[in-house]
């Protein structure tokens, strides 16, 4: 019997967004500083910081929301993703989990072929970014730079629509235009301010339920993609 | 709640705080007496409500003006850390 399989393939795509200062603190976000030169104390995580939230950050995420005609949230709610590592000084990561800024948007993409296909975007959500670590030339440590804990990021979620990897090198362009032309992401694959991972499964074509998923993660190219 | 001795030098040494062997039946005490405090709130009936972000009704996030209003204490900051090099914080290698 031949079975006919195919791929599900779902993006999570993180666009830094291209704002002076830091989500939560007064810190510059330019690239390319000396290390821990724009780490301040709410960057560092030092007990009893309070970290207020940028406001060119929510107008950002608003704006994309609005481009991919999503549902912008009147009431929004910030929570705290908890793990250990050392670029994550706080122990924490500021995320949004219930309630994400942008909820059920849709980008169109264009085929090789000319064709059409609407690709859904389930959410996009505003969070912190996490520091640099640096892992070779220190012997037996690791070095931590934190210029870049901090920095805003707009978490863009689409649907498990894409059904190859010409599809999903697609959508990922698609986005990256989007956020250059809004002006709210430099789109910059080689420094980092712009990132994908693919949630990736297979299932017997003409099945509606999903395989086991897998999931790849920090693919800085197209081509990686 | 009440916390048992080793509990206590746990805690003691996540926060890395120096506790002697007289100080730990207190602390001992004292943080179980807080936990239990604490606990009463559990019995209270919070069926369907909001969870309420601000005491003030109508509050909303306040937001920051995004401008940079940090200027570089690096040196400053970096004396607390335990081993510092090149700038960089340094910490037990993490991967292989």
């Amino acid at each position: 019997m031949n079975i006919e399989w195919e791929i599900v393939i779902g993006l999570e795509i993180h666009a830094q967004l291209a704002t002076r200062s830091k989500i939560f603190s007064g810190s510059a976000t330019a690239y390319g500083a000396p290390p821990n030169v724009q780490a301040n104390l709410v960057d560092l995580g030092y007990p009893g910081v309070l970290p207020v939230l940028n406001r060119e950050a929510v107008r950002m995420a608003v704006r994309f929301g609005l481009a991919i005609g999503a549902t912008i949230a009147r009431r929004s709610i910030f929570a705290r993703k908890n793990y250990f590592y050392p670029d994550l000084p706080k122990g924490y990561q500021i995320s949004q989990y219930e309630r994400p800024i942008v909820e059920d948007g849709t980008v169109d993409i264009v085929l090789d072929d000319g064709a059409h296909k609407t690709i859904g975007v389930t959410r996009a959500h505003l969070e912190e970014d996490a520091g640099k670590s640096l892992h070779e030339g220190l012997g037996a440590h690791s070095g931590i730079d934190l210029n870049r804990a901090g920095t805003p990021l707009l978490e863009i979620v689409s649907e498990p629509d894409m059904r190859s990897a010409r599809e999903a090198i697609a959508y990922m362009k698609k986005i990256h235009t989007l956020v250059r032309y809004l002006e709210i992401c430099d789109g910059n694959m080689q420094e980092g301010s712009f990132r994908c991972d693919a949630n990736v499964s297979v299932r017997h074509k003409g099945r509606h339920e999903f395989g086991t998923r897998c999931e790849i993660k920090n693919l800085n190219s197209f081509r990686f993609v | 709640m009440t916390l048992t001795r080793r509990e206590v030098e746990d805690i003691a040494h996540l926060a890395r705080l120096q506790i002697t062997e007289q100080e730990l039946p207190v602390y001992a005490g004292n943080l179980s007496r807080i936990l239990e405090f604490v606990e009463q709130l559990s019995a209270a009936g919070t069926e369907g409500i909001e969870p309420m972000a601000h005491p003030l009704p109508n509050q909303v996030q306040p937001l920051r003006d995004d401008a940079v209003t940090e200027t570089d204490h690096r040196d400053r900051y970096q004396g607390n850390a335990p081993v510092v090099e090149a700038g960089l914080y340094l910490v037990p290698k993490v991967i292989e």
